[in-house]
């Protein structure tokens, strides 16, 4: 989240859309239920189905599933057709003004510039920045790169730099400016082509651009909306695009940073916000540093790669606090080896690992199908379950020496030795060794979760670990201990990263979450001062936050970004204060918040480009003119004495300081705007470009199990799949108050079709896709209607997630003991890797 | 265990709250009119409910109650409708409009508290039915003789019969918490806010003005609060989207009023009932006065011997 939970509620507006927070985030949704009860404001539900958020909303439209891009870039179309975007906050604070690389060209067929069809990638060479001089006017183009003569296996192209200084033009008339290629890039996406590839009609779409543009009508800069959303835009094979369009959308509108407003990622766990932040995928370490590739031999040769240069205009400011990296690298790399990490040996650099190749979750999975990967630790995760394609993980388990699960239930992934349909023939032939452990549930641990906030709180173990449980952080330095123990007696290939790594816990086998924490907050290894302040922090003291780190080994930091959240005053995460002084529910003392402690992301953006709030109701930050400092009931996400004059953008992450509406370079794989793309199954080809129906950089898996199916193969409904609010992933199926208020799989039908097919509700029905089936009872609703797309009468259906072959009812022989994700096809975002869990095609039949 | 438990709630809070009127018993109540209390209300505002259930598991846990066996039935709804041991339900209905929009209404269903108790009115039994001066309507499961009487008095369908304990249950609106100035469980258990607790007064004044909002500002002309005055009004009173036609909302009844039977059996009838018994008693007391007492002859058919 931009923004936070409790900041939901300062709104005016929702777009709640790939996403239903009534019924997978009840507590939270309370705040949209706060901004409706106390300010009237209006919410928008777009949804396949007809769920319980849109029960709330004013307005629902029924969306064909994988056509978000489509709805989205229509609204942004509206916004600019009907002058409701924000003028001075685009010019401003965005790259609408800067000029773009002649060369670059939009995808009115489907392939923006630089596509190579052998190898499905683009070279994004053109997807650039004009250089440009003071005043704006586009100079002779930098330097190319440097031609890279010899590539290590696996390692990426290098592509040229962002300019210094950009060409630019506030009048935005410029034909090449990041606006006017916007606002040709959805000038395509008219009322009537949304209509028709979304499955809304015209007059509903209008209604919905209408009311969530409405904010801006007749340039008022007061009103605020948010976009709201979850794994329903994630799991495309073009999601990160998806989201990509809602934070134009909210750019253009001038959403960012203001309270009420911002682009909102609903996290489905507990702390997955934290297992992101703590590097929990293959392409980032901690902190969202990015990993090494084998380009990169030495420290310098990786910080110079990954550490940005400022890209703006000439007489704007630009913070570009990533220019910081090397401080946070130095501290991690401190922090993960301690003394034996010096200046002299590059700070162990090269113990890490260099990624020169996805390891992602699909390709783990493909890589254990095709025998490479030989076995698997799975904690805190139900892998057999999750998919996608449930049958391929279970026959890659087959093929696995071992898999090792901590768990606290007997579950799915543990037990595929004995999936449904296995023979007793069979299970002989399955050489696996399944080791089981007795984990902890999250009411027997200590430690720290970070929400969809970005908030860290502290919480207390309420009860023991029954019996011979133990808690995961033990098992895994249990683990560690064990095979560093191996290192140090047998030698091996390279010992160093296991046996210098720093374990420096009071209690090595268990080592307490407390000092976990500590550490990843971090500490000074050398007496410090501030030169500016004096201030003094000794050596082995608890940094106060990241502004303090040191690129010399002065520091050791876990995580740049927890920085601050245990310090000399304690920790900051158990800090339960309930004073809100503001009244815009900022609670600045409950818990903390990364980075620094700031609730709202980029909040300079709630200010004019004076430094004085576009809503003075909702009064967030403010430049202090007596003070010459930024002031806020928050704390500014900003450099703390930039003047306003000085012109410094307030996305002080990006090297350009503003919001990014066109993604330069390397920031995505798939195109520097979104633009859309059909699901890899579906019924109909892109109506904006036949030819090229399906995101091109996306690449098919190749194994016998990865079966797609076309329009052709006789799979005629689309299939989506999400979570009731009665239960919990896979977990709650073991729980007989969950079970009882839904005992039993069942899937979705629209009325119109249980007719076609001749089937009441409570029927036994089968829905198979290419790759498998999955029975359960018919749910026949009212809920999703048949659609219209593209002069085409569609099916949607939706099947609940929860279940599988252990649990109450599976157990006890009451249900089917099947898992949907036996349906869903093993295809992913070339982004973020995430599986396309959303829309593609099944068939139903009467069992 | 759950049930012996919820006995033992309603001695306690016999002895917490003053009572106002008691099933089946003559004269007045004892300690009527000695402590004043104010009305208590319970305020479901629909059109914020999200249909979590978290009303229904804190309900069953609150009172005791465990695992039901439940059956998929169309529908995102536990079970067709409450039971002995489970007091709280959300109802669904996917409701089309007349304009063809379509609405999921969810409402909470329970024991509404009446201020004219039908349950109350039909019950026999002495002490089986208590109304606290707050408003509450609870049952005294100790006292209960297990007729169903209570089922027919009725309006909402809300007393449900315990085949083991062959005792009649419902929602206590957790008359135990409120007695010691807790709110009730679903209440403290629900996310949205949806639902409200306090003072009747507090709650109409919420509900009403709730109710204006969704007028004003949301396009629903005929939100309105439900607390109908067939039955004196109600201690669960509920904002509704449409209040013209309640019985979208899971059948909740339009004009509910207590059964007529049940009005004549302990009204009229009752009286006739006392009348004849007052006739009988004169009768023989005249014929006492006027033939004196029955004279016992001994019989001689065994000898004398009685």
């Amino acid at each position: 989240m931009t923004n936070g939970w409790i900041d939901i509620r300062n709104t005016d507006m929702m777009l709640i859309m790939g996403g239903n927070p009534a019924e997978n985030h009840p507590c939270g949704f309370k705040w949209a239920i706060e901004a409706k009860r106390n300010r009237n404001a209006k919410l928008i539900s777009v949804d396949p189905r007809f769920t319980r958020t849109s029960a709330t909303a004013d307005l629902f439209c029924q969306i064909r599933a994988g056509s978000d891009i489509a709805f989205l870039g229509g609204i942004i179309n509206y916004a600019i057709q009907n002058n409701r975007i924000a003028h001075d906050y685009l010019v401003n604070y965005t790259n609408a003004a800067f000029i773009v690389k002649e060369g670059f060209k939009l995808p009115e067929d489907g392939l923006y510039s630089g596509f190579d069809p052998q190898t499905q990638t683009y070279d994004r060479s053109t997807w650039n920045y004009e250089e440009g001089n003071d005043s704006g006017a586009v100079v002779a183009g930098h330097a190319a790169p440097p031609p890279a003569t010899s590539l290590p296996p696996g390692a990426p192209k290098p592509l040229p730099p962002l300019p210094g200084k950009v060409g630019y033009d506030l009048t935005l008339q410029h034909p090449r400016c990041v606006f006017q290629l916007l606002k040709q890039q959805y000038s395509r996406y008219t009322p009537e082509v949304v209509e028709r590839i979304t499955g809304i009609p015209k007059d509903q779409f209008l209604k919905a651009a209408d009311m969530f543009t409405s904010v801006r009508k007749d340039g008022d800069m007061k009103k605020v909306a948010t976009v709201i959303y979850a794994v329903g835009w994630t799991q495309h094979s073009y999601g990160t695009q998806i989201i990509r369009t809602a934070a134009i959308l909210q750019l253009v509108m001038g959403n960012v940073g203001r309270a009420g407003g911002g682009v909102n990622a609903l996290r489905g766990h507990s702390n997955i916000q934290g297992a992101t932040d703590m590097g929990g995928v293959f392409d980032i370490w901690p902190g969202y540093l990015k990993v090494p590739n084998p380009t990169d031999s030495d420290l310098a040769t990786y910080l110079k790669r990954i550490t940005p240069t400022a890209s703006k205009p000439g007489p704007w400011d630009s913070f570009n606090y990533w220019s910081n990296t090397p401080k946070f690298v130095v501290s991690q790399l401190k922090s993960f080896f301690g003394d034996a990490a010096t200046k002299e040996n590059d700070f162990c650099f090269n113990w890490m690992p260099k990624v020169d190749r996805n390891y992602s979750w699909a390709q783990i999975w493909d890589n254990m199908y095709r025998g490479s990967v030989k076995g698997l630790l799975a904690f805190g995760m139900n892998g057999v379950c999750i998919g996608p394609d449930s049958q391929k993980n279970i026959e890659a388990l087959k093929k696995a020496d071992f898999l090792v699960v901590g768990e606290i239930y007997p579950d799915e992934t543990s037990e595929f030795w004995r999936s449904p349909g296995i023979t007793a023939d069979e299970m002989k032939n399955i050489k696996t060794t399944v080791y089981r452990l007795a984990c902890a549930g999250f009411a027997e641990k200590d430690g720290s979760m970070t929400n969809s906030a970005r908030w860290l709180q502290w919480k207390y173990a309420a009860v023991p670990t029954p019996g011979e449980c133990r808690l995961d952080q033990d098992i895994v330095a249990q683990i560690f201990l064990k095979v560093r123990e191996l290192y140090q007696k047998e030698g091996g290939k390279f010992p160093d990263p296991i046996v210098k790594l720093t374990w420096a816990y009071s209690d090595a086998k268990r080592p307490p979450l407390a000092e976990l924490l500590k550490e990843l907050n971090g500490k000074a290894l050398a007496d410090l001062t501030d030169p500016k302040t004096q201030v003094t922090i000794k050596k082995g003291q608890q940094l106060p936050g990241f502004a303090w780190l040191k690129d010399d080994g002065t520091t050791a930091c876990g995580n740049w970004i927890y920085s601050g959240c245990w310090t000399e005053a304690g920790n900051q995460t158990a800090r339960r204060e309930t004073g809100d002084p503001s009244n815009l529910g900022v609670y600045q003392n409950w818990a903390w918040s990364w980075p620094a402690n700031r609730r709202v992301l980029y909040n300079r953006a709630s200010c004019d480009p004076s430094g004085k709030p576009w809503d003075p109701s909702r009064k967030q930050v403010w430049w202090n003119e007596g003070a010459q400092t930024w002031a806020g009931v928050d704390v500014p996400d900003f450099k703390p004495d930039s003047d306003p004059k000085d012109h410094m953008g307030p996305f002080i992450m990006n090297p350009e300081g503003v919001g990014r509406i066109f993604g330069p370079l390397a920031a995505f794989a798939d195109g520097p705007f979104p633009e859309h793309y059909e699901p890899i199954e579906s019924l109909v080809v892109n109506a904006l470009h036949p030819n090229q129906s399906n995101n091109p950089v996306v690449k098919k898996f190749k194994t016998d199990a990865d079966k797609y199916a076309g329009p052709n193969d006789g799979y005629n409904v689309i299939c989506t799949t999400y979570r009731l609010t009665e239960h919990y992933h896979y977990w709650t199926k073991n729980n007989p108050m969950n079970v009882q208020l839904i005992p039993e799989p069942f899937i979705e039908v629209p009325v119109e079709l249980a007719q076609e097919l001749g089937i009441k509700g409570n029927d036994k029905i089968k829905v198979t896709s290419i790759r498998s089936y999955y029975i359960a009872k018919a749910f026949v609703t009212k809920r999703i209607k048949p659609m219209m797309v593209d002069g085409k009468k569609v099916y949607q259906i939706g099947i609940p997630i929860h279940q599988g072959y252990r649990g109450i009812q599976e157990d006890a022989g009451r249900d089917a003991r099947t898992i949907l994700n036996r349906l869903t096809p093993t295809i992913v975002d070339p982004n973020a890797y995430t599986p396309e869990f959303k829309g593609f095609l099944v068939k139903v039949e009467k069992v | 265990m759950a049930r012996s438990w919820q006995l033992k709630a309603g001695f306690m809070s016999e002895a917490t709250l003053a009572i106002k009127k008691i099933s089946g018993h003559p004269g007045p109540a004892p300690g009527a009119n000695v402590e004043r209390d104010y009305q208590v209300a319970k305020l479901i505002d629909t059109t914020t409910c999200i249909g979590c259930k978290a009303c229904e598991v804190a309900c069953l846990e609150w009172n005791g109650y465990t695992f039901t066996e439940t059956f998929f039935d169309n529908s995102y709804q536990t079970m067709p409708a409450t039971t002995w041991n489970y007091w709280n339900l959300i109802k669904f209905n996917e409701h089309e409009r007349e304009d063809g929009t379509l609405q999921l209404l969810m409402r909470k269903d329970q024991c509404m508290h009446c201020a004219d108790p039908g349950c109350l009115a039909a019950c026999p039994a002495d002490g089986a039915i208590v109304q606290y001066t707050n408003g509450i309507v609870d049952f005294q499961q100790q006292n209960c003789i297990g007729c169903g009487y209570c089922v027919s008095g009725c309006p909402f369908d809300i007393p449900k019969f315990d085949p083991t304990t062959k005792k009649m249950f419902k929602c206590t609106l957790c008359v135990d918490r409120v007695s010691v100035g807790l709110e009730p469980a679903c209440i403290k258990s629900c996310p949205t806010g949806c639902l409200h607790f306090g003072s009747k007064e507090d709650m109409s004044y919420l509900a009403e003005s709730r109710a204006k909002q969704l007028r004003e500002n949301f396009g629903f002309e005929k939100a309105g609060v439900y607390d109908p005055s067939g039955v004196g009004g109600t201690g669960v009173i509920y904002v509704l989207h449409d209040v013209t036609n309640p019985e979208a909302y899971g059948g909740l009844p339009k004009d509910p009023h207590i059964p007529w039977v049940v009005r004549f059996w302990k009204g009229p009838a009752k009286w006739i009932g006392n009348l004849a018994m007052l006739f009988g008693v004169i009768g023989v007391t005249i014929h006492y006065f006027r033939y004196g007492p029955k004279e016992i002859h001994p019989r001689h058919d065994n000898g004398g011997k009685l």
